[in-house]
């Protein structure tokens, strides 16, 4: 289990009070998609991906995006339990999805790209460290129950 | 592979990013080391705390290489060589921090940039920091 700080639990609601799930969700799917091209073999069935713009402005990126993002807000309300929070997901990945759990790695480091662009100086190098740490635990919780 | 789009918008960026050389490449170390920090055993000869004049020559002379691969792209090997045997006969770092720096250089920029650093000025980047880190260790084996 993560053990954390109170100054760290504080850290990482204030990062979340701060994200906008519905805008950062599907940009964070998006730059998934764009920069590491690879990962569109799971999204076979998501329609046209051909070009970064119709990456953007396809809603099925969006809303699977929004998905992705609220899940990841579980874990911030489950901050003692990220592993049983996402045990059922990391079956559903491994059995039934057959994802590459590096997979999870990327998204994370996108939802961070996208969030220190939003956030601006305010992303300090002490808040990225803490962010890390929290989707670290995620990442880690997400590849648990693989074989 | 990077398009010539790509080629151009990086050399844009890091034309942009000289004049600020130690603000943008001590931050990024500033941010690799608190974020991951097993990487300061590399650096336990450095006074490597934030502002330190260590922290800040090392941040310049790394965005000032990066900026000089990115106006050199299509000879990256040629034009790197000399860090590529530095790094391989010398400093010999392990190959993986080469990501973490690249990861944390990739938020400096998010950062700094804001919404300029669009999804397809961070694919092209990260397709050239893998390419430039590819070339630093290609030597080492």
């Amino acid at each position: 289990m993560v053990e954390w700080s109170s100054s760290e639990r504080s850290t990482i609601t204030g990062v979340w009070g701060k994200v906008n799930v519905n805008e950062v969700g599907p940009q964070a799917l998006a730059r998934v998609l764009i920069v590491y091209p690879w990962t569109q073999r799971y999204f076979e069935s998501f329609g046209n991906l051909s070009s970064p713009a119709a990456i953007i402005g396809n809603p099925k990126v969006a809303t699977h995006g929004k998905t992705v993002l609220n899940s990841l807000g579980d874990g911030v309300k489950n901050m003692d339990d990220i592993k049983g929070t996402y045990m059922k997901l990391s079956k559903l990945h491994c059995e039934k999805l057959n994802v590459d759990p590096d997979n999870f790695r990327l998204l994370a480091d996108c939802i961070t790209i996208v969030i220190a662009a939003k956030f601006g100086s305010a992303f300090s190098p002490e808040v990225q460290a803490v962010w890390r740490k929290f989707v670290a635990a995620v990442v880690e919780a997400l590849s648990s129950q693989y074989f | 592979m990077l398009s010539n789009y790509e080629k151009e918008l990086l050399v844009k960026i890091w034309d942009k990013m000289t004049p600020v050389a130690e603000d943008i490449g001590s931050e990024a170390l500033l941010r690799m080391f608190t974020t991951f920090p097993k990487t300061k055993t590399y650096f336990a000869h450095l006074d490597i705390s934030p502002r330190s004049e260590h922290l800040r020559s090392h941040g310049k002379k790394i965005v000032l290489a990066i900026a000089e691969g990115a106006r050199n792209i299509n000879n990256l090997a040629t034009t790197l060589a000399p860090l590529s045997r530095f790094h391989a006969y010398q400093l010999r770092i392990h190959p993986t921090n080469f990501k973490l720096l690249n990861h944390c250089m990739l938020v400096t920029l998010a950062c700094h940039m804001g919404d300029e650093f669009c999804p397809v000025a961070h694919a092209a980047m990260d397709k050239f920091l893998s390419a430039f880190s590819a070339v630093l260790s290609e030597k080492y084996r």
